[in-house]
């Protein structure tokens, strides 16, 4: 038992119904959010300590043992992926804080994007389906409130597509939550991979297992991605930030939960599937990227190719995949973050994402260029870089699981990454300068600190990559030995 | 036209009450029984919107000076407060405790912390459905 692990969920939780209360009071608003989010981090990093030393925490809420109650389980790739979104949403926090409008910040967006973090923090934590269900919708609620902040025609256009979409891919999770009830008879997640592990995965639990491949697959945008560059070009900078560094990534960690704690018996063909999945996912991601001329279009196509490449070391199942998987997963979330912060603050200073109509911003702006170079040289995979690692791992891994193709579309993947970011350096920050310090619409004012932020913690992520080895090396043991994920459960 | 709602007035009088009881009722057979504090909250503000629908949002804000927002705000703060009482006596989050206790007029009665987070859940279920409803009518 250990408390510690409902602290991510009640924290945000608590300060957002709080918040709720005194919602016209903006200081203290931004004051007890970024405790909440700031408290939040300390918490990761406490729980990380904590399972490096004594392996997966677990809690049974309310004291009702597993299978029975709900457990709230904490291993060392949840509380990583803690630590990031703390991270992430620090920074997105601090970003709003100069670039919401007064009156949108007062329409409850602090503790919206409180709760967002409360349903990223326990799809994370939970060890239960139902719950995860619940979770789910609590970020998703959330987050078709805040892709309309702003309430332009556009906004609404894509938020209703947005929200379509995601009740569609809801109702399949609650059917196959249902199918997989009515099969095993238990939800605990636990306690499901036992069944399973039992009576075999035969033909019925492989297409329930595909049925959630579907729903994830939707929510992370691997190859059904075609509602992500729409709804996430439309909200304010803060909130695009925030829901492509968190949003795309819950999905993938479910499809990360789901394929090595519950279906990982037939992977010649769920994860093969996945691999082809994952291989048209970048494929298509990446001509996105380098077909578009708008800058908001092209960052959310990276944000597609990233997924692909993540799930690509899923397939391999080895733990070399894996661990670049992880690797990736964590230096993605803090590198989107950053990426789509660069793009708005361009935005905001010259009124257009149209990449002909932007130049010469580095000659202004020489420390906004720059960050944006480094992050897109690590999204690339240059060393000592954070991306580094990841690719390499990814694409180890995908050769020694026999996935030649995939490995080399994803390296083929990175030459898009590589050649869609630099169109958008060249373009947007090269060049004769086309506005003076009065033409441009606004000032890096405030806006710089959460980027200078992000780039620090990228970089301290590609450098000290030996330092956050071994944790990332036990995550990994961590997901390929569903033993020990259900010993601690049950113990 | 003036609507003529005096049929419709005088049955909600009535039943508004009737309404209440069942849902205290509801609220405190959740115990043991089916019921609870979702439901009996769902049936109070079934009965709080009946009152709008039949006197107006103006009248009944005169009335029920209350804003219903942080009343749901409200609600789910004492229900995590339950839950986070179990944290500060070193039980796992959520934990309910109970004992019984020997009453002036009731006798021996079972007293539940779990009481008392029902009566978040209910007052969270009241402020949300009671505000839906508000929204809605307030569409401009």
């Amino acid at each position: 038992m250990n408390n510690l692990l409902i602290a991510p969920v009640v924290l945000p939780l608590i300060i957002g119904m709080v918040l709720i209360i005194f919602h016209t009071n903006i200081k203290l608003q931004r004051v007890l959010s970024l405790i909440a989010l700031l408290a939040t981090s300390a918490v990761s990093v406490l729980l990380i300590n904590q399972i490096h030393q004594q392996g997966i925490q677990t809690l049974q809420l309310g004291g009702w043992e597993a299978p029975y109650g709900i457990s709230f389980v904490g291993d060392m790739f949840s509380a990583l992926l803690l630590l990031a979104t703390s991270i992430v949403a620090v920074c997105c926090l601090i970003y709003a804080f100069t670039t919401m409008g007064r009156k949108q910040q007062k329409l409850y967006f602090y503790p919206l994007f409180l709760f967002l973090v409360t349903g990223v923090n326990g799809s994370f934590l939970t060890g239960d389906l139902f719950n995860l269900y619940v979770f789910f919708e609590l970020f998703l609620v959330s987050s078709y409130v805040l892709i309309t902040f702003g309430g332009e025609k556009r906004q609404l256009r894509e938020s209703l597509k947005y929200i379509f979409t995601n009740i569609i891919s809801s109702a399949f999770f609650l059917m196959g939550v249902a199918y997989l009830y009515s099969i095993t008879g238990t939800l605990n997640l636990a306690d499901l991979s036992l069944k399973i592990a039992e009576v075999g995965q035969d033909g019925l639990i492989t297409t329930v297992a595909f049925l959630f491949l579907i729903v994830f697959a939707l929510k992370a945008g691997l190859l059904l991605f075609f509602w992500l560059p729409g709804s996430y070009s439309v909200p304010p900078t803060a909130i695009a930030a925030i829901f492509a560094a968190l949003l795309t990534k819950v999905g993938i960690y479910a499809i990360f939960r789901m394929f090595t704690l519950i279906f990982y018996h037939e992977p010649q063909i769920t994860h093969w599937f996945i691999g082809i999945l994952a291989a048209l996912t970048m494929i298509l991601g990446g001509l996105g990227a380098i077909g578009f001329w708008d800058l908001k279009k092209i960052l959310t196509y990276n944000v597609v190719i990233s997924v692909g490449f993540i799930v690509a070391g899923l397939v391999s199942l080895t733990s070399a995949g894996i661990t670049g998987s992880i690797y990736y997963l964590i230096h993605d979330m803090i590198i989107k973050a950053l990426i789509f912060l660069i793009g708005g603050t361009v935005i905001h200073l010259t009124g257009t994402s149209d990449l002909k109509e932007i130049s010469g911003l580095i000659r202004r702006h020489p420390g906004l260029g720059w960050m944006f170079f480094l992050a897109a040289l690590s999204m690339v995979g240059i060393p000592p870089l954070s991306g580094f690692l990841g690719k390499v791992f990814i694409t180890r891994g995908t050769f020694e699981g026999g996935y030649f193709w995939l490995g080399a579309i994803g390296l083929v993947a990175s030459l898009f990454i590589l050649y869609s970011m630099m169109k958008l350096f060249m373009n947007a920050f090269w060049g004769e300068m086309k506005l003076s310090e009065e033409e441009e619409l606004g000032t890096t004012k405030g806006l710089i600190l959460p980027i200078v932020l992000l780039t620090v913690v990228s970089l301290a992520l590609g450098i000290g990559a030996e330092g956050i080895a071994c944790y990332v090396t036990q995550a990994a043991e961590e997901l390929l030995n569903p033993s020990l994920y259900i010993q601690a459960v049950f113990d | 036209m003036k609507q003529n709602d005096v049929i419709l007035q005088s049955v909600t009088r009535v039943a508004v009450v009737i309404i209440l009881t069942f849902s205290f009722y509801l609220f405190m057979n959740g115990h043991h029984h089916p019921g609870g504090g979702f439901i009996g909250g769902l049936s109070t503000a079934a009965a709080i919107v009946l009152l709008y629908l039949s006197f107006g949002i103006d009248k009944v804000r005169e009335n029920i000076r209350m804003d219903f927002k942080k009343l749901a705000a409200i609600g789910v703060l004492i229900a995590i407060g339950t839950g986070m009482t179990s944290v500060i006596f070193g039980k796992p989050f959520l934990t309910q405790a109970f004992d019984y206790f020997n009453l002036p007029i009731f006798g021996k009665t079972e007293l539940a912390s779990a009481l008392i987070f029902d009566t978040g859940v209910a007052l969270a279920v009241i402020g949300t459905a009671v505000n839906i409803i508000l929204s809605i009518s307030e569409d401009r």
